[in-house]
């Protein structure tokens, strides 16, 4: 893949040309709205969803709060079973221990499970460029590798195609990759399903290493656990020799008990079914029975510094099922790739920011790439607080000032000192300044009035706000007379005259 | 009972008729209304944007305001949802940075006096049917905030459904957000313009000739929409149908029509 997410336009500027691709929005909203209703029903069938949330939620939280012994406890247990642990503090490093390791083995090709942290360091790339190629086995990858595309899903990373749109990308690129799609492909499910399996099933019997990453680190055990649909990562993790797995050190679970509950609230969530077709399990390595070099790379990338913030940790609980994605409006209408990262959609919004920190354009715009309807938190599966988060970024963004906020604080606080003195809210309401003043038209936001008006019109000013006709009303206001009541504020002072005419 | 009216900012300015209605629709139904006017704005766009410390002072002002209140009632879910939700939140936040536990306190008092119209008629006053009528056919949307983080349910349609001549249909993907989102409409247009127009386009497949909602912030931006594309579909607060009678078919007089009529008028000039 050649293409990266690095650089990319603030999600506004994104969004503004994605929502205008109608092929990518019907893609999507078929897509999105199949797989959130059948979510929806396989959540309906069990009775205890609430409490296995609670339970998962529970689970993450005192996995995190003691997280390291758990990693150091985990990283025992694998040693022990043979495997070798590295630790990497950055994607840089855990880049050049994976780089180094494919070399070690004397080998220029890798295969690779689906992997979300492989995909957050850019490993392929990384290995391009060591003159390693990495094939993705699994479907919606090799869909997006083969299109040169960016993933624009956790779950589904070609959710913004199509049938067609896939048939031209196998009948076009897949010779260039490897075994050619068969002549006369059709768009059918079954035929682009056989082609893919064709094309892989070479990769899979020649690999000598295979890459992946994990669901979960089972700490007692130092077992890793891999879920999946399409069989393609249980080829990987039991021919090649050599198996590195890249995990964030988030993904710990202390006990195989803990499991028990994630097993159920992951597919569900992630797919709509009660039990994924496969769940791989492998712990250290053996002879004879699957590789026989095994390497865990503990990522952190950002994660220790997103445990420090009491807030904003919550999303390290995140199991990436993908559920918020499907139910969330933005996302729907922006596509994945407005959110510059391979996390997209709700979750994205607040763990990009959150790993990569808030310096760049895109990564400073992503707390506000929602309208906080709640729907992603409705469904998570370890009850993440979503909409709690991205206030709580946003919070940070207008601290740290740039674009537009340095105009948007000034506003901020002048706004809450004209509402915090009643007499002159009266005021400025009379000369219907604030009237104006609480509509789009005069927001302290840069464009703000273009930007409602371009689709919008505005309201009609009523001829006299409500608190005017109440006076007229009930001209012996009972609660005027209070002594020590903030009313008693009411009468105007010249201060208040001077600053609330302005 | 004392009654207070928690109106909003939005309202207060822009929507002057929805404050009316409240009023109109208490009063039918015995209760004595006040509206204390050292209340202005709840904090919400402040908070939401990123501005928590600015909204400290609004939250103690609220918390000051309605102090002698035994319920307060807001025609919107979403202010009712930022006191509910966030108040807690910001006290608490307030009291982990080391500024003191006076404002948690405050906030801690005035949330479980704080209900949304719809929640107030339906399980303190326990009625549904508020002696309406609206001879119209309507649909209802219901605000994230109040379906979501109030958790409405099926108060808002058990109130439309009582009112005499009133034929309520069903909105097809009520649920999903219209994309107005506070700031969010305008930092983010493009989206907030695409999930409204979807949400129009649904309200316009039912043939209702009202989209109703609870919200006025929400139907700023749906009526916007609406108003825009000249359509005859348009926007109104359940509390406007509420307060609707057969004698008072569009809702209360915009006008005081007894006590003085002398005090300061207001006359509005919009500078382009």
């Amino acid at each position: 893949m050649s293409r990266t997410f690095i650089g990319m336009p603030a999600f506004p500027k994104a969004a503004a040309v994605s929502t205008q691709n109608r092929q990518m929005r019907a893609n999507l909203t078929h897509a999105t709205h199949t797989i959130r209703d059948k979510r929806a029903r396989a959540v309906a069938e069990l009775d205890d969803w609430a409490e296995l949330r609670l339970a998962g939620k529970q689970i993450k939280d005192r996995t995190l709060a003691r997280l390291d012994e758990y990693l150091v406890q985990a990283e025992a247990a694998v040693t022990a079973a043979g495997g070798t642990v590295h630790w990497a503090a950055d994607a840089a490093e855990a880049n050049r221990i994976v780089a180094d390791l494919v070399k070690a083995t004397g080998e220029r090709e890798v295969v690779k499970v689906k992997s979300m942290a492989t995909q957050e360091i850019g490993l392929n790339e990384a290995l391009a460029a060591e003159g390693i190629t990495a094939y993705e086995t699994d479907l919606a990858e090799l869909i997006v590798q083969l299109g040169d595309d960016l993933p624009s899903h956790i779950l589904v990373p070609a959710i913004h195609r199509n049938r067609g749109e896939i048939r031209e990308i196998f009948r076009d690129n897949m010779a260039s990759w490897g075994r050619p799609a068969p002549e006369g492909l059709t768009d059918t499910p079954a035929d682009l399903a056989e082609a893919a399996r064709l094309h892989l099933r070479e990769k899979f019997l020649r690999a000598k290493v295979a890459v992946s990453g994990a669901n979960f680190l089972v700490a007692e055990t130092g077992t890793l656990v891999v879920l999946e649909s399409e069989g393609n990562g249980r080829m990987c993790l039991t021919l090649p020799e050599t198996l590195i797995s890249v995990v964030g050190i988030e993904k710990v679970v202390p006990t195989w008990q803990d499991l028990e509950v994630f097993l159920q609230l992951l597919p569900r969530s992630s797919t709509a079914e009660r039990m994924n077709p496969y769940t791989s399990t492998w712990t250290g390595a053996a002879d004879g029975d699957g590789p026989s070099d095994f390497h865990l790379v503990l990522l952190d990338n950002g994660r220790t510094d997103t445990l420090a913030d009491q807030v904003g940790r919550q999303a390290l609980r995140c199991i990436r099922c993908s559920a918020c994605l499907n139910v969330c409006p933005v996302y729907e209408r922006a596509g994945g790739h407005a959110y510059g990262s391979p996390y997209p959609g709700p979750i994205g919004a607040i763990l990009t920011p959150q790993l990569r920190g808030l310096q760049s354009e895109v990564d400073a715009s992503l707390p506000y790439a929602s309208s906080l309807c709640g729907a992603c938190y409705e469904v998570c599966p370890v009850a993440i607080d979503i909409p709690e988060v991205l206030v709580h970024l946003r919070e940070k963004v207008a601290e740290q000032g740039g674009a537009g906020h340095r105009l948007e604080r000034a506003a901020m606080k002048s706004a809450s000192w004209l509402l915090d003195h009643p007499a002159a809210y009266s005021t400025a309401l009379k000369a219907s300044r604030l009237a104006r003043g609480v509509q789009p038209r005069r927001l302290p936001l840069p464009g703000a009035a273009k930007a409602w008006t371009d689709s919008r019109d505005l309201p009609p000013l009523p001829e006299q706000s409500f608190r005017s006709w109440w006076k007229e009303r009930t001209p012996d206001q009972s609660d005027r007379n209070k002594p020590n009541a903030p009313n008693a504020r009411t009468e105007p002072t010249d201060r208040d005259q001077q600053d609330g005419a302005n | 009972m004392r009654v207070a009216l928690f109106l909003t900012c939005v309202n207060d300015a822009l929507y002057p008729d929805t404050g009316r209605a409240v009023v109109t629709v208490l009063e039918r139904l015995g209760v004595e209304v006040d509206f204390p006017t050292g209340q202005t704005c709840c904090g919400q766009p402040q908070y939401n944007t990123g501005y928590r410390r600015e909204t400290e002072p609004l939250v103690r002002r609220m918390a000051e305001v309605f102090a002698d209140y035994d319920h307060v009632v807001t025609p919107s879910g979403s202010c009712a949802a930022m006191v509910r939700d966030n108040y807690p939140r910001i006290g608490a936040r307030t009291r982990a940075e080391g500024r003191g536990t006076a404002l948690e306190r405050a906030a801690g008092a005035l949330v479980p006096k704080v209900h949304e119209l719809t929640e107030f008629l339906v399980d303190v006053l326990g009625v549904t049917d508020v002696g309406a009528s609206f001879p119209h056919t309507v649909t209802y949307h219901p605000s994230c905030h109040g379906l979501r983080m109030l958790g409405l349910g099926d108060r808002p349609r058990r109130l439309l459904q009582a009112v005499r001549g009133l034929n309520l249909v069903e909105l097809p993907g009520a649920e999903e957000c219209c994309g107005f989102g506070g700031t969010f409409a305008v930092k983010n247009a493009a989206v907030s313009t695409a999930m409204g127009q979807d949400k129009v386009r649904n309200a316009r497949s039912t043939g209702a000739e009202v989209l109703c909602g609870a919200d006025n912030s929400c139907l700023m931006h749906l009526g916007g929409l609406l108003h825009r594309q000249d359509e005859p579909l348009r926007a109104l607060h359940i509390a406007e149908i509420l307060a609707a009678t057969e004698d008072l078919p569009d809702g209360p007089p915009t006008r005081p029509t007894n006590g003085p009529t002398d005090g300061p008028t207001e006359s509005l000039v919009v500078s382009a």
